[in-house]
């Protein structure tokens, strides 16, 4: 018994060694993915992943890689646990990591820290930490297209733009972790300043299923229009509940995280009239997303289940996968090698453009906004639109709506100023 | 015939006392911590890449092996179940990020060894129920902690200095020199502190469990009415039972956000990690200080070894391998209390038996 | 008008008073989550009776129950038979235990077995998982012919409303507890299981088989904890998330006590109805969201004064 232990064991280290030396090819583009696909926000990982993985896969499987260098992708669960997401982190950045998406808050926190030693960028596409959006403190990360602040802002901005702000009573619920309290001292700093009442509903992570207390809550302080921070089951849980009080679902508005089919579906008609921030198309009448259906999904190398592709949250991971692609041929372009380092990457993400033209060439006119890459600006200018629920699918009903750049800069500042005070080695670097 | 204790005569009863009183023993763990201290630092583990092998390996074996020689005080030991682990390390994290922000200058050992202590009075607290209940009923009492504790790590915005994030951030600390905290810290350096932590704690609490102390605690774990009688107080030994058991907790807890995760919010901190941490004790074994090393190192390891075997030999999703992991470990907690309630520690003293009349049958 | 004594003492009597239509939409949504709580404590009082093990594996059976009979819908089996089917997978779960668990595990110390069913905990999420996969699943609700819509309620110009759903399970809850006491008191087996609750000892000798006892009653907290699934994820939706929810029913055992079924729904009445009350009308002195601890601190402080529970049938072994 022990013996055959023994030799199991030592099979595996040798198998492990052997692996290690075989991923060091040439010409290779290594992404690791910190995925989730089990735990309790799989709900929202799995179409995530699904749409990351399958951009690039069709790029190889169509272009033959990007600028003629493979991407090799490694999937690692995480289970939106911080050290399974520290464990991922080390089996992978060894082997040439680029970048890292990894889709959690908590694990985001982590890499912060290690991505300037490493070398290796963090792109938290619209969530972790907002004061990483200032290039100059935080050279090493990247929260595209747009922060959770100025999505904020944008909604602010878009409740002022349908029936007013002034005196009205905006109700903030949210997940009571790091993720759902981001946003609140934009909220208490804007209140004032834009004449609405702020109240404030949060849902233990744990309890994210047993919400009626909160909707009391709701009931009692009647809210003019409610914005929603959740995650996974939460949200599906939190429009069940709205319905059950009553709540008018045309003024309930959920973040880019709360508003996705795999939250509406379970709820169907109920959810008719459900708001959502969004920042990336909906559908699949994209000529990339038909590439990626051809070339992967009827090719069987996809792991989605075909009618979740072009689903909100499946498009959000092909859009990450977008600006990460176009970020490889910025930094190819600009170093001349077709494999490059995680320094030519962060520079890639610094430098390129995706702007409609370019949309227009990958196969992806009018999927989103116009996007920038900037050495100072990390959060690219990106802008919001927002989508209805009509019982069966999500409609755009409404243009970009740019955040309040002038108010959310400002504090971004201030906070990136506060992270770096403490940090020593972090005074001296900055951008480009 | 490679174990033998034939020939080894006590002349005092000093020798009678000591620690290890085999040559055998002796000899191997000074080799262990031969490896430990000279060869790892600098080499890693055989096979694997040197920084994955500290630091998602070696550096949280060794702590939470301090986790797991704590809740082995208060489950192995003294007999008092605890679903609180994962609230007691938040304790000792959150102290230390406390102490650290207000004496930056004082040295990070020194705010990690006084963070356990606020742990340690926070643990006796709650383990204050203990005194009149225990079994299941004292799960509900440590649920209560831990529940309530994690709503606190939120709730309360001094505990991470008003952080937007609300998570504690860690900052830079240097001891002699060195870099032993956030991203810059070498390695070698977080591991050999890491492990000094260990070396120091495990001297600590051995001497504890074979002394009176210890002696009180396994008392009231086998027969409390018969340990009262002989005149051990319940009060004063559940209490220190507790207090120490949150010590060691509060302890790997400062050490694992400090010099392990670098910024930690209160996920960190759930009840699910406190079911590991309890695996970690079964598995190696109740009331057993060699068993605590083999337990944490086995429930940490054996889900990575599952994934990379499962990833390189059998070319299995490492999503599939991850729910197979969970079933196994399920399924080994589950044959192991069948077959050998007393895990890990046990079937490596019968290791030892069988080594030490090899190569006879009896 | 202010200070800690009023805001504690009596401006949430005062808003009670001022809006009793809202008072009793709080009163009812307690009610009904503490039915919820009350059947998940079930399932555990039922084993804890039979064979003295604290099974942790309760609220994650509640979920995988579930999740089998979602998942088997969406394999295209009609809603009845794929019912049917979960119940019998709940009966091979409920055989497997006994077989491979608890048969093995005979003398051993309860906090053995309960460290067993810890380890069983993780073999239904990662199992549950590795099969449904790990998305949140909506309920079957209309296909079980589960009534969705709600009623409303005018007292004096105040609005309750009353979900069909929640009224469906208060309903569906107390049948069960019906069908269980009748089970119980009126059937072979259940005197049979009542003798092995009282007396394994004595029972065997008498020609109760211990493990067909263990099969039945496993069995029985299988179809508790399918009752408490569908009903559940009616209400929000089926997502392994409910597990933790799940172990709200500890301190809801505390004070009904371990082995008393009537304790088990007095206990969940008053821990859902308490929270819901402290959360609404105290819980914005703490800044809200105490719903998590609030029941187990309530058991806290009954365990400190009384450990037998409202219902116990014997004084626990105390120190």
């Amino acid at each position: 018994m022990l013996k055959k232990l023994i030799t199991g064991a030592l099979t595996a280290a040798v198998a492990i060694t052997a692996s290690i030396n075989a991923a060091q090819a040439e010409d290779e583009l290594f992404i690791p993915m910190l995925s989730y696909r089990t735990g309790p926000f799989a709900g929202g990982g799995i179409p995530f992943a699904n749409g990351f993985h399958d951009y690039l896969e069709m790029l190889n499987a169509r272009d033959g890689g990007i600028g003629g260098a493979k991407v090799v992708l490694e999937e690692c669960e995480t289970a939106y646990n911080a050290q399974k997401g520290v464990e991922c982190y080390e089996a992978t950045k060894g082997k040439g990591a680029l970048v890292y998406n990894p889709l959690s808050t908590g694990i985001t926190l982590q890499l912060i820290p290690k991505a300037p030693v490493d070398e290796i960028p963090v792109l938290s596409m619209g969530y972790g930490l907002s004061a990483a959006g200032v290039g100059e403190t935080f050279p090493w990360t990247f929260t595209y297209p747009t922060s959770y602040w100025s999505q904020m802002s944008s909604i602010l901005k878009y409740i002022d733009q349908n029936g007013g702000l002034k005196g009205k009573k905006i109700g903030f619920i949210y997940l009571d972790a790091g993720y759902g309290r981001e946003p609140i001292p934009l909220l208490e700093q804007l209140a004032p300043e834009m004449g609405f009442e702020l109240a404030m509903f949060p849902v233990a992570g744990k309890e994210m299923q047993a919400q009626s207390a909160q909707w009391l809550n709701v009931r009692k302080e009647r809210p003019d229009w409610m914005i929603m921070w959740g995650w996974g089951a939460m949200n599906a849980t939190a429009i069940k509940e709205a319905a059950k009080i009553r709540f008018p679902m045309d003024r309930f508005i959920g973040n880019w995280w709360s508003s996705a089919h795999a939250d509406l579906v379970p709820v169907g008609e109920t959810g008719k009239g459900y708001i959502g921030a969004n920042f990336s198309g909906i559908g699949t009448d994209f000529p990339a997303i038909q590439d990626i259906i051809k070339y992967v999904v009827e090719a069987g190398n996809s792991q989605a289940d075909p009618s979740t592709v072009g689903n909100v949250l499946y498009n959000r991971g092909v859009y990450n996968a977008v600006i990460v692609a176009e970020a490889i041929s910025a930094a190819q372009k600009m170093t001349g090698k077709k494999s490059i380092s995680g320094a030519d990457m962060r520079m890639g993400l610094e430098n390129f453009v995706l702007d409609q033209a370019r949309l227009g060439e990958l196969g992806l006119a009018g999927f989103t906004g116009d996007l920038k890459g900037d050495c100072v600006d990390h959060e690219g200018g990106g802008s919001v639109f927002f989508q209805q629920w009509n019982g069966s699918d999500f409609v755009k009903i409404s243009d970009p709506i740019a955040p309040m750049a002038d108010v959310v800069k400002p504090l971004l500042e201030e906070a990136a100023a506060a992270y770096k005070a403490d940090k020593p080695e972090w005074q001296g670097q900055t951008c480009g | 015939m490679f174990y033998r204790e034939a020939g080894q005569f006590k002349t005092s009863y000093k020798q009678y006392m000591q620690a290890f009183p085999i040559r055998e023993d002796r000899i191997g763990i000074a080799i262990w911590l031969a490896i430990a201290l000279f060869y790892v630092p600098f080499f890693g583990l055989p096979g694997l890449e040197y920084t994955f092998a500290m630091n998602a390996i070696m550096i949280p074996v060794v702590i939470f092996t301090i986790t797991a020689i704590g809740l082995n005080i208060l489950v192995g030991f003294t007999g008092q179940i605890s679903l609180g682990t994962g609230a007691f390390m938040g304790v000792g994290a959150y102290a230390c990020y406390k102490l650290t922000t207000y004496f930056p200058d004082v040295n990070i050992i020194i705010i990690i060894l006084a963070s356990g202590f606020v742990s340690a009075a926070v643990g006796a607290m709650f383990g204050l129920p203990s005194l009149r209940i225990k079994g299941f009923y004292l799960v509900v009492a440590t649920l209560a902690a831990q529940f309530f504790l994690e709503w606190c790590f939120i709730r309360v915005e001094w505990l991470y200095n008003y952080n937007p994030s609300g998570a504690i951030e860690v900052p830079q600390r240097e001891v002699f020199g060195l870099i032993v905290t956030g991203a810059a810290a070498e390695p070698a350096t977080r591991y050999l502190m890491v492990l000094g932590f260990l070396i120091l704690l495990t001297i600590i609490a051995g001497n504890l469990v074979r002394g009176r102390v210890g002696r009180g605690w396994m008392m009231i774990r086998d027969m409390d009415i018969a340990a009262e009688l002989i005149g051990v107080r319940p009060l004063r030994t559940k209490l220190s039972a507790f207090a120490v058991s949150s010590y060691y907790c509060g302890v790997s807890g400062a050490l694992m956000v400090f010099v392990w995760l670098g910024a930690a919010e209160v996920e960190s901190f759930d009840v699910n990690h406190s079911f590991l941490y309890l695996f970690m004790v079964i598995f190696g074994g109740l009331g057993s200080i060699t068993g605590s090393y083999m337990g944490a190192a086995f429930i940490w390891t054996f889900p990575i070894l599952m994934k990379e075997m499962g990833k390189r030999l059998f070319d299995i999703d490492p999503i599939i391998m991850e729910n197979v992991s969970l079933v196994a470990i399920g399924a080994l907690i589950v044959f192991i209390l069948i077959k050998e309630p007393h895990g890990l520690a046990r079937l490596w003293q019968l290791v030892k038996q069988k080594l030490r009349i090899w190569p006879f049958a009896h | 008008m202010s200070g800690i004594f009023y805001d504690v003492l009596a401006d949430p009597f005062l808003q009670m008073w001022q809006m009793p239509d809202f008072f009793i939409q709080v009163l009812w949504e307690g009610f009904v989550s503490g039915i919820l709580y009350a059947l998940i404590a079930l399932g555990f009082v039922l084993i804890f009776k039979a064979s003295g093990i604290f099974n942790f594996a309760q609220g994650i059976m509640v979920v995988f129950s579930g999740l089998t009979l979602v998942g088997l819908h969406a394999l295209g089996v009609p809603a009845f038979v794929a019912l049917i089917i979960t119940l019998g997978v709940m009966y091979v779960l409920a055989y497997l235990v006994e077989r491979l668990v608890l048969r093995n595990l005979v003398n051993q110390p309860d906090i053995i077995l309960f460290m067993a069913t810890i380890g069983l905990t993780n073999i239904l999420i990662g199992g549950g998982q590795w099969i449904f996969g790990g998305e949140t699943k909506s309920m079957i609700t209309a296909e079980l012919m589960i009534p969705t819509g709600s009623s409303v309620w005018e007292p004096g110009g105040g609005i309750v409303i009353f979900q069909h759903i929640d009224i469906a399970a208060a309903l569906i809850a107390a049948m069960l507890i019906v069908g269980l006491a009748l089970f119980f008191s009126k059937t072979k087996v259940g005197r049979a299981l009542r003798a092995v609750a009282d007396d394994h000892q004595a029972s065997l000798s008498v020609g109760i088989s211990l493990n067909q006892i263990w099969v039945i009653t496993w069995f029985a907290a299988g179809i508790v904890a399918l009752v408490a699934g569908i009903m559940w994820g009616a209400r929000s939706d089926v997502s392994f998330s409910l597990q933790i929810i799940a172990l709200k029913a500890l301190p809801v055992l505390v004070l009904g006590g371990f082995t008393s079924v009537p304790g088990a729904i007095v206990g969940g009445l008053i821990i859902g109805i308490g929270e819901k009350l402290f959360e609404i009308y105290w819980g914005p002195l703490f800044g809200s969201g105490v719903e998590g601890w609030f029941a187990y601190v309530i058991a806290l402080v009954f365990l400190l004064f009384r450990p037998q529970g409202l219902f116990g049938e014997k004084i626990i072994e105390r120190v």
